[in-house]
């Protein structure tokens, strides 16, 4: 047999596989999109548009605005401390260096329903927290942590910060110590060498933890529902709720489709950052390649 | 890099300590909690296993893990089977189109929300009773794709030219893919394999959404999902430090193995 029918042979059933059960489910939704919600919550196969028009509508498009700030909070939270962190690992010893990686990753491949409920533990009012202002001596009454926008921007960050030191400290690790030194002996301060030469070099990494960070969490649904007892719709949360609870499946689909559309938006920017950075390095690269 | 200033070199371990302060104390809170006998936050009263006993006369838990067992498992299984193979025809071939490739990663990356309700749809306009059976082929997906790339970055490596050496020999191609192939790819197969029964015994949206109506198909995330939303109970601590730690060893053991292959 030629070694291409045999290539097809093998990858045959993973393929017919992914396009049974990801590709057509896919496409099924999207054409859901256009057809109208039937009046005792089924659908009814008449082409519209206006699911696609309620996705703009004040009320929702307000909870996507929401989603939106919420998860740009979080990614830019950690981001800061991601790459702080990845900085931190990548100018310690070498041989610790992957112990260090491997342990601040390590939280990242438990379950993610379990890193959110030790929040929980922590944030509720007879929590750790709560416990250790009155063992500093406060009396008052405990104050209220969970079921609040800071709740489920801590949640996020603390879900997706090993994503974004993972992230950083690839171009960090990769980068030539001696372009730092460069600028260092040519009078630039460690500020100006940080922001002019380091910052520049590390951008794909940044952008790659970034829409990382970004994309989880304004499809997210769990965190909101359970640091945010509900109270904070994000779009994943309104998804869910027209598939099981509203019965609106086209308005469901429409709104998944969006977000589908903010997911490849992200991307493409990412992509553009990259292709800058690319630039960058180029540039440097006449002297870290020699 | 040596050349920093002490100071400097403080802040450093210092932004190290902090964030493996934050990343560690929630988990570490929550796993001494499950050792504290009045299961309380709010005092420590004295180590015991009582809370993990107790979840050994939890019904609900017991068939729930019971559930994400044979769907880890099944799901593995499968996923293993098709992503080795997907991996082989892919590197064999050595172009391919760029289609291919999206379809490849698109599991990866795809909001789980979005393939969950895709399911969802898909699996009720066909009118199928869901469960566990829809669970396993959903999972299968996104298993097959991490497998599938973990093998893949093995291959990478690989000299065709010794299954050409081994077919010229005169070896079938089941006896080259069994003395040949596959003793080389084994680290990479079985570390995918661990990656997936780990994510298939942490995911959580999907099934829920394929799980369908009523309890008998709720897995392990779902019950503590349900448990959660329901209030802080110590059996949750107890149970959350065993998952933690099944997840966490059989992901250090792919690690290992995953090194094993980078060090050859």
């Amino acid at each position: 047999m030629t070694r291409p029918s045999r290539s097809s042979l093998l990858t045959a059933p993973a393929l017919v596989w992914l396009t049974a059960l990801m590709v057509v489910p896919c496409v099924l939704v999207l054409a859901l999109a256009f057809f109208r919600r039937g009046i005792y919550g089924g659908i009814e196969y008449t082409f519209t548009l206006e699911n696609f028009g309620l996705v703009f509508d004040p009320l929702y498009a307000g909870i996507f605005l929401n989603s939106a700030r919420i998860a740009g909070t979080a990614t830019l939270i950690a981001v800061v401390i991601g790459y702080a962190a990845a900085y931190a690992i990548s100018a310690a010893p070498r041989r610790l260096q992957p112990v260090f990686l491997f342990f601040a990753v390590l939280p990242f491949w438990s379950n993610y329903l379990i890193r959110t409920y030790a929040w929980i533990v922590l944030l509720n009012r007879e929590g750790l927290i709560t416990q250790l202002l009155r063992w500093f001596g406060y009396t008052g009454e405990p104050p209220s942590m969970l079921y609040t926008e800071g709740a489920v921007i801590a949640g996020l960050v603390y879900n997706y910060l090993p994503f974004v030191i993972l992230a950083c400290y690839a171009p960090l690790s990769r980068l030539n110590p001696e372009l730092a030194e460069a600028s260092r002996d040519l009078g630039a301060s460690a500020a100006t060498t940080f922001r002019r030469v380091i910052l520049p070099l590390t951008v794909p990494g940044i952008a790659a933890g970034a829409v990382f960070v970004f994309v989880l969490s304004i499809g997210n649904f769990v965190t909101p529902a359970l640091l945010g007892g509900g109270r904070f719709q994000m779009i994943g949360n309104l998804v869910y709720d027209q598939f099981l609870t509203a019965n609106d499946w086209p308005f469901g689909a429409a709104l998944a489709m969006a977000l589908i559309a903010i997911m490849l938006l992200v991307l493409m920017a990412q992509a553009l950052a990259a292709n800058r950075a690319s630039g960058h390095t180029a540039q440097a690269g006449g002297d870290t390649d020699g | 890099m040596a050349e920093r200033s002490p100071a400097t070199r403080r802040t450093l371990w210092l932004v190290l300590s902090l964030v493996f302060a934050f990343l560690y104390i929630p988990i570490a809170v929550l796993v001494a909690l499950s050792f504290n006998e009045g299961g309380l936050p709010t005092a420590w009263s004295g180590f015991s296993l009582k809370w993990y006993v107790s979840l050994t006369s939890n019904s609900a838990i017991l068939s729930a893990a019971l559930n994400t067992l044979i769907v880890a498992l099944v799901s593995t299984a499968i996923a293993t089977l098709l992503g080795t193979l997907l991996a082989i025809g892919v590197e064999m071939r050595r172009q391919y189109g760029k289609g291919l490739e999206a379809l490849i990663f698109a599991p990866m990356i795809i909001p789980d929300i979005v393939l969950a309700i895709a399911l969802l749809s898909f699996f009720s306009m066909l009118n199928l009773t869901m469960g566990l059976h829809t669970i396993i082929l959903a999972h299968v997906v996104f298993n097959l794709a991490f497998v599938c790339s973990v093998v893949r970055a093995r291959l990478k490596s690989f000299d065709w030219s010794i299954v050409e050496a081994s077919a010229d020999l005169g070896a079938s191609a089941i006896t080259t893919f069994r003395r040949v192939t596959l003793p080389v790819i084994a680290p990479a197969v079985i570390a995918g394999a661990l990656l997936a029964f780990t994510l298939s015994v942490d995911e959580f949206i999907i099934a829920f959404f394929t799980a369908g109506a009523g309890r008998a198909s709720t897995t392990l995330p779902m019950q503590i999902y349900a448990m959660i939303r329901f209030g802080i109970t110590p059996e949750i601590n107890a149970l959350a430090t065993i998952v933690m730690a099944v997840s966490i060893t059989a992901l250090t053991l792919s690690q290992r193995l995953n090194r094993g292959i980078i060090g050859q």
